[in-house]
């Protein structure tokens, strides 16, 4: 009986159409985010431009992806410094 | 000032031709000079639900082809005078038609038409691409359900990259009851997840089927909700501002149903 109440008044299972809404909220940031490789190569090369003029990077050595958790998508770049530029 | 809208989806059953034949009839009964032009070659549809199916001579490609004017092609709706369909070939396959093609037929065809509506195939290949070419407007049909709403999704996208910007977003197939239950997205909630205008929300209706039958659009049935629902968004689509009916959410006294029915 007790948890026959629960069912009515506390915390209810969660419903088919927020499970299927929240399901679409996270396969709609992978579909958006799908950026085609020639982008992402070209998006690459051109921060290895931009931070070469300040630090000397390796160039081999760097990562640049999209990452997602359920709620956002992030750009994320390792990029490993092996030395900095003297200030002039 | 024609408008020139173009019916798309993605995902394939959708309500796409129907949505077409039912905006088709509601803006004729208005007063508009309308043409459909039923662009998903090969699987040919708009004809049977308009009840037009035994008086086509030519189609499409005939006029794409150069071999007919559009004037010969257009098949004139008996009862909605100011309504006329251009149907499509019925043998050919979608590449027969492509997008200059088209461009160049809604052109020639504006100065005779307040509207003109394309219908799309399912898909997003050179059929797609063909059907949205000429629209200055876009309205994308989708299903509550998890899939179609994805595949609407990447018609919004394909939109975007076609400098669509005119788009407006049609809800079909709605079941109030499994709504109610929490166990079907509504409007508001695709809304948010697409993020575009929302201009209709259909309910399933078994009076769809019934029209279809008959080859008469369900918005002929006046009382019909689904048939009320297609007048509403015309009526949206030629600028008035039509509040949405709401269907509600589970409250209190859904939930003391539900402890009778458990209890009893
Ligand atoms: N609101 C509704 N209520 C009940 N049945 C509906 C409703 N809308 C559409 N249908 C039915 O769904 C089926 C598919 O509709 P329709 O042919 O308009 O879809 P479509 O998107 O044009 O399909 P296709 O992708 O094959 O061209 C038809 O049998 C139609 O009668
Ligand atoms: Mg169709």
């Amino acid at each position: 009986m007790l948890d026959l109440l629960m069912k009515v008044f506390g915390k209810q299972e969660k419903r088919s159409g927020k499970i299927a809404k929240e399901r679409l909220q996270v396969v709609l940031i992978h579909d958006r985010a799908s950026v085609s490789p020639e982008i992402m190569e070209q998006l690459k090369n051109e921060i290895i431009a931009v931070i070469s003029k300040y630090m000397d990077i390796n160039k081999n050595e760097m990562e640049i992806a999209l990452a997602n958790d359920s709620e956002s998508v992030a750009l994320v770049a390792n990029i490993p410094v092996n030395s900095l530029r003297h200030a002039k | 000032m024609s408008q020139i809208i173009v019916i798309t989806s993605g995902k394939g059953g959708v309500g796409k031709t129907t949505t077409t034949a039912n905006i088709g009839v509601g803006l004729a009964m208005r007063g508009n000079k309308v043409a459909l032009i039923d662009t998903d070659t090969g699987l040919r549809n708009l004809d049977l639900l308009l009840g037009l199916e035994n008086r086509i001579m030519y189609d499409l490609i005939d006029v794409t082809s150069g071999r007919v004017p559009y004037n010969k092609a257009l098949v004139r709706h008996k009862k909605h005078d100011s309504l006329y369909l251009l149907p499509t070939s019925q043998v050919k396959d979608k590449s027969a038609v492509n997008p200059d093609d088209l461009i160049k037929l809604c052109d020639d065809m504006k100065k005779d038409f307040d509207f003109i509506i394309i219908d799309c195939p399912a898909g997003i290949e050179q059929g797609f691409k063909t059907a949205i070419a000429a629209a200055d407007m876009a309205i994308v049909v989708t299903m509550p359900e998890i899939s179609a709403v994805r595949d609407a999704d990447k018609i919004i996208g394909e939109l975007g990259r076609a400098d669509k910007e005119n788009v407006k977003l049609i809800v079909n197939r709605i079941r109030p009851q499994m709504v109610e239950k929490g166990d079907m997205l509504d409007m508001e909630d695709i809304n948010e997840i697409l993020s575009i205008d929302c201009i209709g929300q259909v309910p399933d209706d078994e009076a769809v089927v019934m029209a279809t039958n008959r080859g008469e659009p369900v918005i002929a049935m006046k009382d019909s909700i689904a048939g009320k629902a297609y007048l509403n968004i015309v009526g949206r689509l030629c600028g008035e501002s039509i509040p949405f009916f709401k269907p509600p959410k589970e409250g209190f006294f859904a939930k003391l149903k539900r402890l009778f029915s458990m209890l009893f």
